[in-house]
């Protein structure tokens, strides 16, 4: 290989491009919910009364520091302040853990209720309600996933910054990562009025 | 030049192994000439399997009633035809084959901006031809839905749609990844000097590609995720009886669709405006509006997909606004048409290879394109939808326009990449047979689809013989022509005689460098100074 | 090219941000939950557009990078918006 130039710009944009197709993805649901809760207003409105705001208020601001964090790294890494990257790193991941625990018992409770893809008390509840639990698990589900991803990517840039693959003057990577999380995050500036806030 | 020079001159691409034997030389290396070429023979051995496929169904219509096959296997086969065909041949197609060769070459660089996960898309690209196939041989049989996988039937059915609709997403992937590495190649690899209006119309159109790759393919991602759903935790997003709406399958599905037919059309444009004017040493004709319209192309396509649910119950709104903007959308292909004609007027041509595929590519698209318009108007449509009107309609644009440019494109850089030429007599008798025989297995089908012969079908009444029999004579020829074709070129890359620099005069970077080009392509990255297409 | 100069957002710009960001969020559950008529959601809808260009803007810094990324953001949000509505053609008027 010829000398390995860096393009920082041209990594940049690849994440977005990235990006972008993640925003497509979950614009395909998007569609999806739009089409159903305009075929069944009524029933989104009473079956997002079954889901618990405080949660889902908890987890949106959980989110948005987490988000914060992982902005403030990038200066960190900037300003040379290894420890403090790495703490922040730590925090966003950390976040995200509880993130993740939230929704596990706010799934669980709904699982109890009998409230779940296929379930026969669901089928009983009407069409609306089907659709709209559907979205909900489908769409929370994958968004879930994505926090999964987001917490191993975060991960390994923890491990890069420590082991100084990542440093001041070469941080793109860690920008990419941050964008990523960005991108959760900002999907779920969506999902928490669809689905909590129609009630 | 010394004679020390030449001996230390730089190896070819095909030479430079990296130190890699067999064929590690080829999956491990990142080249993406090599990769290139990795898509190219994988594409074929798909290639060969779904025309194996096509003649085996044109067999069973021969002769109204059972002839080789019954209902089932019928549905199994053209299902598997339109999957291999669709997801594994044209989409890729010239985009990852010749894209990926010429791409960085065209726009003076040494590779494209991502070399790592360019071998990456590949290595998926072959996951999801494994997934799709083992939909053939796993339990329940091969799918039967058609390629389009309309719900409900697609998770009623209890064919093993599971395999083949978690490869088509596999699939969806590695088009994605093709597609964002060409878009930061051109952005961010262009040589000093190469501005955006100093492009090639080859790399134009990849690059208008590539976005569309980006931004349909995953809304047919998150449609097959919802149908793993609805087979899977049978969630009831498309289900009438749960209150799903199978329309809305049908609009995301072609919400990809459409603008997927595009990602297989509008490299093959590309493609074909290298080639026109390279055969007619003239400067193409309206460069930017070939450009313009490229984009348009890429732009428009995205809303025009309801155009394939005329008769699906949409609202009297929308079917008139998908009417309008179908119409829209064939002005810029038209406006292509003219420019490729108007390039060869008052032209010196010459009729090589590459030519007649060329020239025939303009000949086919043209049918293709009108009846496509006859399509797109909803009065006709009611009467022609799910005939045998369409699946010419389609076969003259996919197969003719995709199909004809890839090969054109073939010929056409076949001593660039392996700095080898074929025997051109054999190639314009290939040809000669293949569009004959291409034009009486698709004309009859227009004829019947205004008789009224439905698609999809194993049999068909008495009336419609005549023409199916023309019909499935001319799939034995075009398929010996085609034969013809592979084996002149097999015979070329062992035995032919070595190709020059630049066998066809053309202009653009690719003629500029050895045939075939070193590992980096360029010793030094040129500067370019001239307008694309000078011919002096 | 590794050389671009890279705009430095400074922590307290951040923090600033993040509260604003909290502040939106419990401002659209207010609204939701004192129930200001059916435009209650169309509000929050609303609010979370303002939250989502503070974090593009600022937390992936489109406002300190070249135009191009700002460019292709508003594009790719426009087609989305577009294809949501002409799928809408059929249901609103079937
Ligand atoms: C002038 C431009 C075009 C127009 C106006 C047009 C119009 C149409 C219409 C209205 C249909 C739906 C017919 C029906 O099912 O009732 C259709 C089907 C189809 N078109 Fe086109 N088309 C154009 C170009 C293309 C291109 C460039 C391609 C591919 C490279 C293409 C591939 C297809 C395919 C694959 C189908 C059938 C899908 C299926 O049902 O299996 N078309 N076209
Ligand atoms: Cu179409």
């Amino acid at each position: 290989m010829s000398v390995v130039h860096r393009d920082d710009i041209g990594s940049k944009l690849g994440m977005w491009l990235f990006i972008f197709t993640e925003i497509l993805l979950f614009g395909g649901l998007f569609i999806t919910y739009v089409v159903y809760r305009y075929l069944h207003q009524e029933a989104f409105h009473l079956a997002s009364q079954e889901l618990d705001v405080a949660i889902g208020t908890i987890n949106t601001i959980i989110l948005l520091i987490s988000s914060a964090t992982i902005a403030m790294s990038i200066t960190a890494i900037q300003q040379k302040k290894k420890k403090l990257t790495l703490a922040l790193i730590a925090t966003t991941i950390l976040l995200a853990i509880v993130f993740l625990v939230n929704k596990y018992f706010e799934w669980g409770a709904k699982f109890e209720h009998g409230i779940f893809p296929g379930s026969e008390y669901l089928d009983q509840l009407g069409f609306g309600d089907v659709l709209f639990f559907g979205l909900y698990f489908f769409m929370t589900g994958l968004h879930a996933f994505h926090i999964i991803i987001g917490i191993a990517v975060l991960g390994f840039m923890y491990y890069y910054v420590k082991t100084d693959r990542l440093t001041h003057d070469n941080f793109q990577l860690l920008e990419n990562g941050g964008l990523y999380w960005h991108l959760v995050d900002l999907i779920w500036i969506f999902l928490f009025p669809l689905f909590y806030l129609i009630a | 030049m010394s004679e020390n020079k030449q001996n230390s001159a730089p190896k070819s691409y095909l030479e430079e192994t990296g130190g890699r034997k067999g064929i590690f030389k080829w999956i491990l290396s990142t080249d993406h000439k090599r990769i290139g070429l990795l898509y190219l023979y994988s594409i074929m051995a798909w290639f060969f399997i779904g025309v194996t496929l096509g003649v085996l169904m044109k067999l069973e219509l021969i002769a109204p009633g059972k002839t080789i096959m019954g209902a089932q296997s019928y549905n199994a086969t053209f299902t598997v035809h339109g999957v291999i065909m669709i997801f594994l041949v044209v989409i890729p197609g010239l985009p990852a084959v010749f894209g990926n060769f010429m791409l960085p070459i065209q726009i003076g660089a040494k590779d494209v901006a991502f070399p790592k996960l360019n071998l990456l898309s590949w290595y998926i690209y072959i996951a999801g031809s494994i997934l799709v196939v083992s939909s053939l041989f796993a339990g329940g049989g091969p799918p039967d839905t058609g390629w389009t996988f309309y719900a409900p039937y697609s998770f009623k059915t209890g064919t093993n749609m599971l395999p083949a609709v978690l490869g088509a997403f596999v699939l969806g992937f590695s088009s994605i990844l093709t597609g964002l590495n060409f878009i930061v190649t051109t952005h961010r690899l262009r040589a000093p000097g190469m501005s955006w209006m100093k492009l090639p119309v080859f790399p134009w159109a990849i690059y208008g590609t590539a976005w569309i790759q980006l931004l349909a393919t995953p809304i047919v991602g998150i449609t097959l995720l919802m149908v793993l759903g609805e087979r899977i935790f049978n969630i009831g997003f498309f289900d009438p009886a749960k209150g799903g709406d199978p329309i809305l399958f049908q609009h995301l599905f072609w919400i990809y669709s459409h603008p997927a037919v595009y990602i297989m059309i509008l490299p093959a444009m590309g493609a074909i405006s290298e080639i026109i004017p390279t055969f007619s040493k003239k400067t193409i004709f309206g460069y930017r509006f070939i450009v313009f319209s490229t984009l348009a192309i890429a732009f428009v396509g995205y809303f025009v997909w309801g155009h394939h649910m005329f008769t699906s119950g949409m609202s009297g709104t929308a079917l008139f606004t998908f009417s309008i903007l179908t119409f829209i959308v064939a002005i810029p292909s038209a406006i292509k048409v003219f420019n490729w004609v108007a390039t060869m007027h008052q032209g010196s041509i010459s009729t090589d290879v590459p030519f007649l595929w060329a020239a025939s590519f303009i000949f086919v698209f043209l049918v293709g394109g009108l009846t496509g318009l006859v399509l797109g108007a909803l009065a006709t449509n009611v009467h022609l939808h799910d005939t045998a009107f369409v699946v010419g309609h389609f076969h003259f644009i996919v197969f003719g326009g995709t199909g004809f440019a890839f090969f054109g494109a073939l010929h056409y850089w076949f001593p660039k990449i392996y700095g080898k030429m074929y025997d051109r007599s054999w190639a314009k008798t290939g040809w000669a047979i293949f569009f004959v025989g291409y034009i009486a297995l698709y004309m009859p089908m227009f004829f019947l689809g205004v008789m009224g012969m439905p698609r999809r079908y194993f049999d068909y009444l008495p009336e419609y013989h005549g023409p199916n029999i023309i019909s499935s004579l001319g799939a034995l020829v075009m398929v010996t022509g085609f034969v013809i074709m592979v084996i002149n070129l097999f015979r070329a890359v062992k035995t032919g005689e070595k190709a020059p620099q630049n066998p066809w005069g053309g202009t653009n970077l690719e003629w500029q460098i050895s045939s075939p080009p070193t590992l980096e392509n360029f010793d030094e990255i040129p500067t370019i100074d001239k307008a694309t297409y000078k011919y002096d | 090219m590794a050389e671009e100069k890279h705009h430095i957002t400074s922590y307290k710009t951040y923090l600033l941000v993040l509260s604003l960001l909290i502040v939106f969020t419990l401002l659209s559950v207010a609204i939701t939950q004192i129930e200001l008529s059916r435009w209650a959601a169309a509000a929050a809808l609303l609010v979370a557009g303002i939250k989502s260009t503070f974090v593009l803007m600022i937390f992936m810094h489109l406002k300190y990078d070249q135009r191009m990324f700002r460019v292709m953001v508003g594009l790719i949000v426009a087609l989305v918006v577009v294809v949501i509505i002409i799928t809408m053609l059929d249901f609103l008027f079937r």
